[in-house]
């Protein structure tokens, strides 16, 4: 009984849905479609070259809308396959001419174009049905009721059959009643249909898909590099200005000493104290470099443990979680402790918390991490925040951040980056 | 006293077992890598035995786990740590089994032989000598809690030498203060921090680091 009524209940779910749905299909999709074309034609008259970034954006929403409804209504999942706009985009007139080319070069912005226009037919036909099949019914019933009555000198086709009195009325039941017993079992899979056929237009090509991710790549390498050459100036700077300039002021106080060791022991005594001192200083400065570059605990006893060290340094409250079945590849380690420690950091400098939890796992292989603070929230990825730099971190790897932060918090912070353990 | 010395840098092996030799200490053996330490360990049954974390041929914290492990076999047995860097994470390691006769030093303490030498030598005897950074960081973490708020900032500084593993009276020549007066210090400490009162040096450290860690 009740997997019956669940059934009927899924069913005039998926119709009710569909039907919401159809009205963004054929009311959204016609007028997106004839304001993209009109807004295309214009770019001819130089009117268009504005209007079309907004309108596309408009069509791309919509889209996206889609993706959303059908991952989350029937668990299809249609990619995202928008190129990225570049960052040094200008702004005003010139900037918006450069959008509108950007849009028009890209495939996508095509396969939009023709979905809207499979969305208000077949598309729309599918939702058609799928709410249809299920409403329709209640007509034969309200004829069988006494509606028969308004059809007695004319006769109404209610499907094939033809109304004209109670008996003919009851028919029209029946017919409803099976068309009812189809709906209940098909108006889910219409539904469903209904996303696969947005899919087939919306997905990528093959091709597309590579050359999105050859764009990516690019991106990526390119930060990748950038990273390391900045990091490599900045250790450059720091054994420079620091560890390199301290032994030299050690071997220019041991050769004074070896001058004064006999004229004047006392004044060599104190020299010798100060060379002392300076090698002492320039070990912590290379030991603090070292930290920066990869950390001791990290070499010695892996991820887990060098999130527990970290935390431990933390001024503020802290627990921690592992749950790692063997060590990641060394860069990998590498990206993923600085990632944390860099959170960790903003935790402290922005926050304002008195508690922060790391999770660490391995599951399906995804190296999942997630930091959780109490803090006052309204943390975001932009730019100029440390989190977009741990963004790019993360993406030489493929891996990804995401950020849950509402104002008043909790701020919970997620990264992913894909992995096997060895 | 006999020594088993574990240090994989040449130069770094050489100048300790010159500096324990010239204090009186008897190298029973100097090795270089992991397994050679724990054979040593187990054969030589050394008095004390002074262990650089990282070793070969892992490169990983193999001196730590020989250390541990032997200790494990021979509880008590007194071992002096050194490494480029010091972890609480490691500190605590150390201390978990509560037997004291545990040293955990940065390799920069070993420019100031006698404090190294009395370092050794406290760690031989049972006791502990804990790295002053370890012991900064635990406090400042601590710093905003109110029991260790509640300290005068002499009894922190006192504090601070306790945890490291001193006795009242190298904590009195020191502060150039008198022994009473450490001792009164200590007893204040305690109080505030509901600590019973101790003279056992180890002891102080494990209750000293028991309470930062109670977090």
């Amino acid at each position: 009984m009740t997997g019956k009524e669940s059934r009927v209940r899924s069913a005039l779910l998926a119709a009710g849905r569909a039907f919401v749905l159809s009205f963004a299909s054929i009311v959204g999709s016609v007028t997106l479609f004839v304001l993209a074309v009109t807004s295309i034609a214009f770019v001819l008259l130089g009117v268009g070259l504005v209007t079309t970034p907004w309108v596309l954006e408009a069509v791309r929403a919509h889209a996206n809308q889609r993706r959303l409804l059908a991952a989350t209504w029937s668990d299809v999942r249609i990619p995202v396959p928008y190129r990225h706009f570049p960052q040094d985009l200008r702004t005003g007139f010139t900037g918006q001419v450069e959008r509108t080319t950007l849009m028009l070069k890209d495939p996508a912005t095509w396969r939009d174009l023709r979905w809207l226009l499979t969305d208000m037919t077949a598309g729309y036909v599918l939702l058609t049905l799928s709410f249809g099949l299920l409403a329709y019914p209640v007509e034969g019933l309200v004829l069988a009721a006494g509606l028969w009555r308004v059809f007695e000198d004319s006769t109404y086709w209610y499907g094939f059959v033809p109304v004209g009195d109670q008996w003919t009325g009851l028919a029209a039941a029946a017919l409803g009643i099976a068309i009812f017993h189809v709906g209940l079992w098909a108006s889910r899979p219409l539904l469903r249909l209904h996303f696969v056929l947005a899919r087939s237009a919306l997905a990528p090509a093959p091709q597309q898909e590579l050359a999105l991710r050859i764009d990516r790549l690019t991106e990526t390498r390119h930060e990748a590099v950038d990273t390391a050459a900045s990091e490599l100036r900045r250790i450059e700077r720091d054994l420079h200005d620091g560890a390199q300039a301290r032994l030299v002021a050690m071997g220019m106080s041991l050769g004074t000493i070896e001058a004064l060791v006999e004229k004047d022991p006392a004044q060599a005594k104190k020299l010798l104290a100060a060379a002392r001192a300076s090698s002492a200083e320039a070990l912590t400065e290379l030991r603090d470099l070292v930290r920066g570059i990869h950390p001791p605990v990290l070499a010695e006893r892996g991820l887990g443990d060098a999130v527990r060290a970290l935390a431990m340094r933390m001024p503020v409250e802290s627990e921690v979680g592992v749950e790692l079945t063997g060590r990641a590849g060394a860069p990998v380690e590498s990206a993923a402790y600085f990632a944390v420690s860099e959170t960790l950091t903003n935790v402290v400098k922005h926050a304002d918390a008195d508690r922060v939890w790391v999770d660490v796992h391995h599951a399906e292989g995804m190296l999942r991490i997630s930091v959780t603070d109490n803090g006052r929230g309204g943390a975001a990825v932009g730019a100029g925040s440390g989190l977009s730099g741990i963004e790019r971190r993360l993406g030489t790897f493929d891996g990804v951040l995401a950020v849950s932060s509402p104002a008043g918090g909790p701020t919970m912070v997620t990264m992913e980056i894909p992995c096997a353990l060895s | 006293m006999r020594v088993v010395l574990a240090e994989d840098l040449f130069l770094l092996r050489d100048g300790l077992v010159r500096m324990l030799e010239a204090y009186d200490f008897e190298i029973a053996a100097a090795v270089e890598t992991g397994p050679e330490l724990t054979r040593a360990l187990a054969e030589l049954e050394p008095d004390v035995a002074v262990v650089d974390v990282r070793l070969p041929p892992s490169h990983t914290d193999e001196g730590l786990q020989c250390a541990l492990t032997a200790r494990r076999s021979r509880p008590g047995l007194p071992v002096l740590v050194l490494s480029q860097h010091v972890e609480q994470l490691y500190a605590r390691e150390l201390l978990a089994d509560g037997d004291g006769g545990i040293g955990y030093l940065l390799k920069d303490r070993v420019f100031d032989a006698d404090q190294f030498i009395d370092a050794v030598r406290r760690v031989a005897a049972g006791g502990t000598a804990m790295d002053p950074q370890v012991i900064s960081q635990l406090l400042s973490r601590r710093a905003q809690d109110k029991p260790m708020g509640g300290l005068t900032p002499r009894e922190r500084e006192v504090m601070e030498l306790v945890a490291q593993g001193r006795s009242n009276g190298a904590i009195a020549s020191q502060l150039v203060i008198t022994e009473r007066a450490v001792a009164k210090h200590t007893s204040n400490i305690f109080g505030k921090l509901d600590l019973p009162p101790s003279d056992d040096d180890n002891r102080r450290v494990l209750a000293v680091l028991a309470y930062l860690d109670r977090g």
